[in-house]
């Protein structure tokens, strides 16, 4: 029982952050229909970002809550700029290049920020200080630190904040008419590249509320942070439907709950990659537009 | 226009290539032999021509079947694994060494086979990340696999690759392509990359092309991990993962893509962007990413994107006759 209630934290804690990912991932990918291989770097930004607001700050202001909110608007603020410079910069002028173009750009882009991480933070691992109190709680008979809590709940607080954003708002609503047709949307006078700018900028904030949640998790990152969870937030966006908010969410959680499961199950921790991507293609063979993709389920 | 050409000058293109291999053939002799570089350079040639093979092999899924493939780490590590067993146990000399390459494409061509099967139905970035676990899974199997060293990889394995064998394999290689695209199936290949349900309209058999192009891509890919393993003398599966994936995209979509010189000219660009800037530290990676961002935007199908030698040749004659004709892809 007690190691039952622990994996089902773990698995919420992982699952969570995974879906953050996706979801900040999904921003661009739904509306500009361009994979972004820059945003693992931009994950990075605000995870170092993060670091050196905070730890800054700690020197300046006593409470922990305090810091977090600061820095974390910090990260946001310095993020969604870098977003909108890429943006300008290596993606605007490509907009009638053919795919590929994007993606070589994108990739290159990354490379420059990432390896200017590492030129000027330098490549040691770096110890994100703690930015939830160190609190335990009780949970049938079982001591959960509070920080596990709030990663979940933080993620879901913004995965309901996104979903209204998306929904009502007028700017919501522009986004999704881009990503079902930039063309048509042109025409019916909304400013489509400014929606593209938008959905940069949602995708870095995103992103650096998940590396404030990473960063808290597992508190020891170095310049290449972002890199793997690149590749997984790739993943799961396309298992639950490419641009489809609540399919990203499903495949976070989904690599999260295979993440958590495999190394149970399996002998070998390791294997738990050739578990995701076995799930992963067999989902891709039987329903080849992704879990929720499609079939009249809105797209951002 | 291409294959016009090909049927009228069929002798004299020939007859050129075979004079080009020779004229090739002799400085490489010159070269290795005479001591002309130093062993760094001679190096540097061997990575460009194994990585050549490496990008034109990606090139027939990527550019000329126009499918966005993420296999070829996959591929890679087969070939260079299979061919440095073999060599190892079974085929120990110099001589043998033809035929640890040619097993280890096999192996990887066989795998290729088997890829293609998703590649029947689904399209676009779905297969990219079908593609991808592939390659991730050929990876991770490589960690646990105990019989081939785990994470360690293989060691002390036997260096045969040398200048020769990497650009006789070159040669063969392009070649091979050359032929290929030019056949009925580079044709119908180039079809379906274009419009899929149209080929299908009218006949092109699309499993077929597609399980044949894979099987051939996967076969170069491998062979280029065969010659990189013997290169090295070890391999390790953290050789085959995401970076190999990205350096084999931007070789072949900054060379350009659908196009044999394109391949040649993209890897040997990123070689030597990599090789050149090693004295600017980590801050090469800085400079080579801010490049890749301005070539794309300059050039967006890359350098020689669906283009040959010979069109270029023709772009440049038309260009100062004042020639008004236009050249289409």
């Amino acid at each position: 029982m007690n190691t039952f209630v622990q994996q089902i934290i773990n698995f919420l804690q992982l699952g969570s952050i995974y879906a953050l990912c996706a979801l900040s991932f999904t921003m661009v990918y739904g509306v500009a229909r361009l994979v972004n291989f820059a945003h693992g770097s931009i994950f990075g930004v605000s995870m170092y970002v993060l670091f050196f607001a905070s730890t800054y700050l700690f020197n300046v202001i006593e409470s922990t809550w305090l810091v977090y909110v600061i820095s974390l608007v910090i990260s946001c603020i310095v993020t969604s700029l870098i977003a909108l410079l890429l943006e300008r910069v290596a993606y605007t002028p490509l907009r009638n290049a053919p795919k590929v173009a994007v993606v070589v750009s994108s990739v290159g882009a990354g490379m420059v920020i990432e390896y200017l991480i590492l030129n000027i933070a330098g490549s040691k691992a770096l110890r994100m200080p703690s930015l939830i109190p160190n609190i335990k709680f009780d949970l049938l008979g079982v001591s959960v630190p509070l920080y596990k809590f709030m990663i979940i709940i933080i993620a879901i607080i913004t995965m309901v904040v996104l979903n209204i954003v998306i929904k009502k708002t007028k700017l919501g609503i522009a986004m999704r008419a881009v990503s079902q047709d930039r063309v048509a949307a042109g025409f019916m006078g909304i400013q489509t590249s400014k929606v593209v700018s938008a959905s940069f900028v949602f995708g870095a904030i995103i992103a650096a509320v998940a590396a404030s949640l990473y960063g808290t998790a597992y508190s020891i990152f170095a310049y290449d942070v972002g890199e793997s969870i690149i590749w997984w937030s790739f993943i799961a966006a396309v298992l639950g439907g490419i641009g489809s908010i609540n399919g990203a969410v499903l495949g976070g959680y989904i690599i999260g709950a295979i993440s958590v499961l495999a190394p149970i199950i399996l002998p070998v921790s390791s294997y738990k990659d050739i578990v995701a991507f076995a799930v992963l293609i067999i989902v891709l063979l039987v329903k080849p537009t992704g879990l929720l993709g499609k079939k009249g389920i809105e797209k951002i | 226009m291409t294959q016009k050409k090909n049927k009228t000058n069929g002798k004299g293109t020939i007859f050129w290539q075979v004079a080009g291999v020779s004229v090739f053939a002799l400085i490489l002799v010159l070269v290795k032999e005479l001591g002309l570089v130093s062993t760094s350079v001679l190096l540097i040639l061997q990575y460009v021509g194994i990585y050549s093979i490496l990008a034109l092999g990606i090139n027939i899924v990527n550019g000329y079947l126009g499918v966005f493939s993420l296999a070829h780490a996959g591929f890679m590590a087969i070939g260079a694994y299979v061919s440095a067993t073999l060599s190892k146990y079974v085929f120990m000399n110099d001589w043998m060494f033809i035929i640890s390459i040619f097993l280890g494409g096999i192996a990887a061509l066989l795998v290729g086979i088997l890829v293609a099967i998703p590649s029947f139905k689904t399209k676009g970035d779905y297969l990219a990340i079908i593609t991808l676990g592939f390659s991730l899974i050929i990876q991770s199997v490589l960690q646990n696999a105990n019989f081939v060293g785990a994470s360690q990889g293989l060691n002390n394995i036997p260096k045969f690759t040398n200048i020769y064998w990497v650009f006789g394999c070159l040669g063969v290689a392009v070649i091979l392509v050359d032929r290929f695209i030019h056949s009925k199936y580079g044709r119908s290949l180039k079809a379906i990359r274009e419009d899929q349900t149209a080929s299908m309209l009218v006949s092109v058999d699309v499993r077929r092309i597609k399980t044949i192009a894979f099987a051939l891509s996967a076969f170069l890919i491998g062979v280029s991990g065969a010659l990189i393993s013997h290169l090295l003398g070890y391999t390790s599966p953290s050789a085959y993962g995401f970076t190999n994936i990205v350096d084999g995209l931007v070789m072949v979509y900054l060379g350009g893509m659908g196009s044999i010189i394109g391949s040649i000219f993209g890897s040997t660009a990123w070689q030597l962007i990599v090789q050149l800037l090693k004295n600017l530290g980590t801050w090469r990676w800085v400079v080579g990413g801010g490049l890749l961002v301005v070539v794309m935007i300059f050039l967006p199908k890359g350098v020689f994107g669906y283009m040959e030698l010979k069109d270029i040749g023709h772009k440049v004659k038309g260009f100062f006759n004042g020639s008004k004709h236009r050249e289409d892809q």
